[in-house]
């Protein structure tokens, strides 16, 4: 039997069952995109039945971070930038675990850029929602790696000289299998990728749009949206990487010219970092964490390997 | 100094296998039933530039490098010359032969290679041969190779050659040899190694310096301190690694590596050190015994998720392998000087565990309790060596080794546990509890039916939600700093102390106080100095925190002076102990070395009489600071 017996348990869930008591009004203004994320994610998480013991959410810091806070699963509030190191780890020791991280614009593109890049080359088998809000939250309105150029902040009295990252081909030139951009003004739309990207076999990636109406003043920035899976305007393969890397670059500059378009960009089928490691034998096949508890298994022992030093 | 003993130098250039062949002769010395301990040099490049390893050999138990060596096989530095037209480049290429000949001790013999090195381009090797009775032997080891193999084999004539100089059998390199290679490469090693002794034996010998002879009562196996630390890991049932690589800490993670997946573990080459930190609080946050590590630069990066795991009392193990900094400073040269780093670096009040073993044996029990108290306490716990040990080969009773794997996780429960466990009403467990008393509040693991909680690197409540109420704040920071204390006890009522007494003469009124590596160079040194008739004791600390009052006050109590020796120059474990201890300033001095290489014996033995009689103990190469007051 397994240690682990709310994985893969089977029964109804109940959305409810993933709010922890305490209320995001505690940290999150109102009208923050913030709480279209958490909705959508309950949503999400119901609608595929997982048991919220069996999900691990891992956050870094910012406003987006709180997310952990406010919902009731696993969790692991973690240190700016740096989620996606500790989820994948949770994930190649319990390959069996539902690992979510998320975290901000500064978190992901800013400060874990390395990370961002290098979780989604390996494409560990987890969804990484990022919060992109334009601007750093939680320390008061600073210019984000997304801001536009030219955004004015205490920071950057005189406008930002830079470039936005481009994040959602950023993500497919460093390897994520599932990339998409939804917002929190759609919130259909965002409980269905979620749960495309939860089901996704690899790095799913989510370019998540949330407004901060406190810093970015514009409470509606994201309105209106376009769904390009709805819309024939916008028909192309999204198993095609360059298909899919000329609807991004299509995407990310009609963004500043405040045009939102949302949906499903890219997917591809190949086999996540844990099937590659265990194929190479770099892995076992059952998990890792599992081994503690059993009480039939018969450790390695490190001695074993003591003839070359006789 | 011992007289029966053989210290064999074999020099060259970084990249001429000076490295596996030293190994080999070590391994032959004790397999033959003798005592050994090596000594790596080597500069911060890949190929080329002068390099040396030493073998110290002895029937006694040998614990350093000793001072100076009686026994050179400079093999010349290929990498000096030019390998198509055969053109020396610079001046470098006698180094191998002029670079070595300080240390060589009166009597001792010089063998070196006619063919790739000239002995009239030396100044007055001749001289100085005379002068201090040394036996030179000029041999064409390339010649030799040529012949039966190919050249780079010349190292083999070496072994060979010196091997008939110094009467000893060439059985065990043949056994070597035979187990490691085969067809006609080996073929090709046993015609030089015999042509080479043959060719010596034949020859007129003037010196009188021998192998000793010894025996073990017990198979011996030759270790690092950094197999030592691997093989601690592995056998507490350390499943996951993650690291980036950095020397000297590059070693513990390839022999992770290279081992982890044969059993069932897992290994990960990261992005950088934050991620390689971070990875492993990860994998013991979903229930596996995880570790990383790395040198000073790295570890710095580590700073942040060391905190983390402080505050989500998330188990994990850092190594740490000091090298001579700061910043990349020395990248192969040992020193001392990150002590100050390793306890205090993150920010908040330092809650971690911290060791220092002094030498292979201890690096790997020391290894073993970090893992235990990491996960008992569900705390970071630190072992913190240097490159010497990192490197240096010592023989050790295999039978030391012989131990159980260990899979318990410490303080984590089982589902049954979890369901009996108290929940809050909201239904989350009660992760970070106020009450118990060693300050240990069990943990539950993802998966586990009824066991959410929130690991949160912000300050929270026994559920986990961020809070910052005060009371709420002033009980969990006691809880944790409890941890610390509980384990003070822990250790202090353990069989063994972790702190190594060295005290010949019984009861000594003199102490050396040291710490880590230099343990053994101490312990050394301190021998000779009671054959020299002072009554002295030394004392090597392993616990850097929680500090081991009871010992070192102990020991400072018993002695009328004590000096402290460590490789820094800002006497970092002196400030240590009076910061710890509060007192005994007046009676502690310090002999400090950071020129990057490790105290020899002898320079102990110079600086503790110098001190003792008053006089100035600071030598050529190491530094000293008097007793406050003084
Ligand atoms: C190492 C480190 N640097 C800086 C900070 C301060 N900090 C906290 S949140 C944040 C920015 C968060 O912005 P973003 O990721 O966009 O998230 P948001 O708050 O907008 O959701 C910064 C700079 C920190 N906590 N840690
Ligand atoms: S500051 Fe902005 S991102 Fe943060 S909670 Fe308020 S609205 Fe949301």
């Amino acid at each position: 039997m397994s240690a682990f017996s709310a994985i893969g348990e089977e029964r109804e869930i109940d959305q409810n069952e993933f709010t922890p008591g305490i209320e995001p009004q505690a940290t999150w203004c109102p009208g923050c995109g913030d709480f279209g994320v958490l909705k959508a994610l309950k949503g999400a998480m119901a609608e595929l039945g997982k048991n919220p013991d069996e999900v691990l959410l891992v956050t870094g810091i910012g406003c987006s971070g709180k997310l952990s806070s406010y919902f009731n699963s696993y969790g692991y509030h973690s240190i700016h930038g740096r989620s996606l190191p500790v989820a994948r780890a949770a994930k190649l020791a319990n390959p069996d675990l539902e690992v979510v991280a998320a975290g901000g614009d500064g978190d992901g593109y800013g400060i874990g850029g390395n990370h961002f890049m290098h979780t989604a080359r390996e494409n560990h088998d987890m969804t990484y929602i990022v919060f992109n809000n334009e601007i750093f939250g939680l320390t008061k309105g600073q210019t984000s790696p997304t801001s536009p150029k030219g955004h004015k902040s205490k920071t950057q009295p005189h406008g930002s000289a830079k470039d936005p990252v481009r994040p959602l081909s950023m993500s497919l030139s460093a390897g994520a299998s599932y990339v998409a951009r939804t917002a929190a003004v759609n919130p259909n739309q965002a409980k269905e990728i979620i749960k495309e990207a939860v089901e996704h076999d690899g790095f799913a990636h989510i370019d998540f749009l949330t407004q901060c109406p406190t810093w970015n003043k514009d409470a509606r920035q994201y309105v209106p949206y376009t769904d390009i899976q709805q819309d024939d305007e916008f028909d192309f393969d999204v198993t095609d990487r360059r298909e899919a890397a000329d609807a991004m670059y299509d995407a990310e500059s009609r963004l500043y010219e405040g045009e939102v378009l949302t949906g499903r960009f890219y997917r591809d089928d190949r086999p996540s970092y844990s099937q590659e490691k265990q194929s190479t034998g770099e892995m076992p096949e059952t998990p890792l964490a599992e081994r503690y508890f059993d009480d039939d298994y018969e450790w390695e022992r490190s001695y074993d390997f003591m003839d070359r030093h006789r | 100094m011992t007289d029966n003993e053989l210290v064999w130098r074999i020099a060259g250039g970084s990249g001429d296998g000076i490295d596996s062949t030293s190994q080999n002769f070590a391994k032959a010395l004790m397999r033959s039933g003798l005592s050994v301990f090596t000594h790596r040099h080597y500069p911060s490049r890949i190929r080329g530039g002068h390099t040396y390893v030493e073998v110290r050999a002895s029937a006694d138990k040998v614990k350093s490098r000793g001072d100076g060596y009686n026994c050179l096989l400079a093999l010349g530095d290929s990498f000096a010359r030019n390998p198509q037209d055969e053109a020396y480049y610079g001046n470098e290429e006698v180094k191998p032969l002029s670079e070595n000949l300080d240390e060589l001790r009166e009597g001792g013999v010089i063998v070196y290679d006619e063919g790739l090195l000239d002995g009239s381009e030396v100044d007055d090797l001749d001289e100085r041969a005379e002068e201090n009775d040394w036996h030179v032997y000029p041999l064409d080891l390339r010649g030799m190779a040529r012949e039966h193999g190919r050249e780079v084999m010349r190292n083999t004539a070496g072994v060979g050659a010196t091997a008939a100089l110094l009467g000893m059998d060439t059985g065990p390199f043949e056994e070597l040899m035979e187990e490691r290679m085969g067809g006609d490469i080996l073929e090709q090693n046993l015609d030089i190694i015999q042509m080479a002794y043959d060719q010596v034996a034949e020859m007129d010998h003037s010196h009188d310096l021998r192998v000793p002879e010894g025996e073990h009562d017990e198979t011996q196996v030759l270790v690092s301190g950094s197999t030592a630390i691997a093989y601690g890991a592995l056998d507490e049932g350390c499943r996951f690694i993650a690291g980036y690589p950095m020397t000297p800490w590059t070693d513990v993670f390839t022999i992770m590596s290279q081992n982890l997946p044969a059993m069932g573990g897992i290994s990960e080459q990261v992005e950088d050190e934050i991620a390689a930190a971070a990875l492993a609080l990860g994998a013991s946050h979903a229930g596996a015994k995880a570790m990383s590590g790395s040198s000073g630069g790295g570890f710095a990066l580590m700073s942040e998720p060391l905190g983390l795991a402080e505050i989500t009392e998330t188990p994990v193990v850092l190594v740490e392998s000091m090298r001579a900094g700061p910043s990349t400073g020395m990248p192969t040269k040992p020193e001392q000087a990150d002590l100050e780093h390793v306890l205090y670096t993150s920010q908040g009040d330092s809650n971690r565990v911290v060791f220092a073993p002094g030498n292979q044996q201890e690096a790997y029990e020391q290894t073993r309790t970090a893992f235990q108290l990491a996960y008992d306490y569900q705390m970071p716990a630190i072992v913190i060596y240097d490159q010497k040990l990192s490197g240096e080969l010592q023989n050790v009773p295999e039978s030391f080794f012989d131990r159980e794997p260990n899979p318990d996780l410490g303080a984590t429960l089982t589902e049954e546990q979890v369901a009996e466990a108290e929940h809050h009403a909201s239904g989350k467990f009660n992760r970070y509890q106020h009450d118990p008393e060693n300050g240990v509040s069990p943990r539950s693991l993802p998966g586990q039916a009824d066991g959410r909680f929130l690991a949160s690197g912000n300050e929270h409540n026994p559920q986990g939600h961020i809070d910052e109420d005060p009371d709420n704040r002033i009980a969990q920071m006691n809880r944790r700093m409890r941890k610390l204390s509980s384990i003070r006890t822990e250790l202090d009522e353990a069989e063994e102390s972790n702190q190594t007494l060295h005290d010949p003469s019984g009861d000594a009124e003199y102490g050396i106080l040291t710490w880590g590596s230099s343990q053994g160079t101490v312990e050394e040194a301190v021998d000779r100095l009671n054959e020299r008739g002072h009554a002295v004791k030394s004392l090597g600390v392993s616990d850097m925190m929680p500090y081991p009052e009871a010992d070192v006050a102990g020991f400072l109590e018993s002695v009328d002076e004590c000096l402290v020796v460590e490789m820094n120059a800002t006497a970092q474990f002196r400030g240590l102990t009076q910061k710890e201890l509060g007192r005994f300033g007046e009676k502690m001095s310090s002999l400090l070395k950071y020129n990057g290489n490790p105290f020899e014996p002898a320079e102990i033995v110079e600086g503790f009489e110098a001190s003792i009689n008053g006089g100035d103990p600071a030598g050529e190469t190491t530094k000293y600071v008097p007793a406050a007051g003084d």
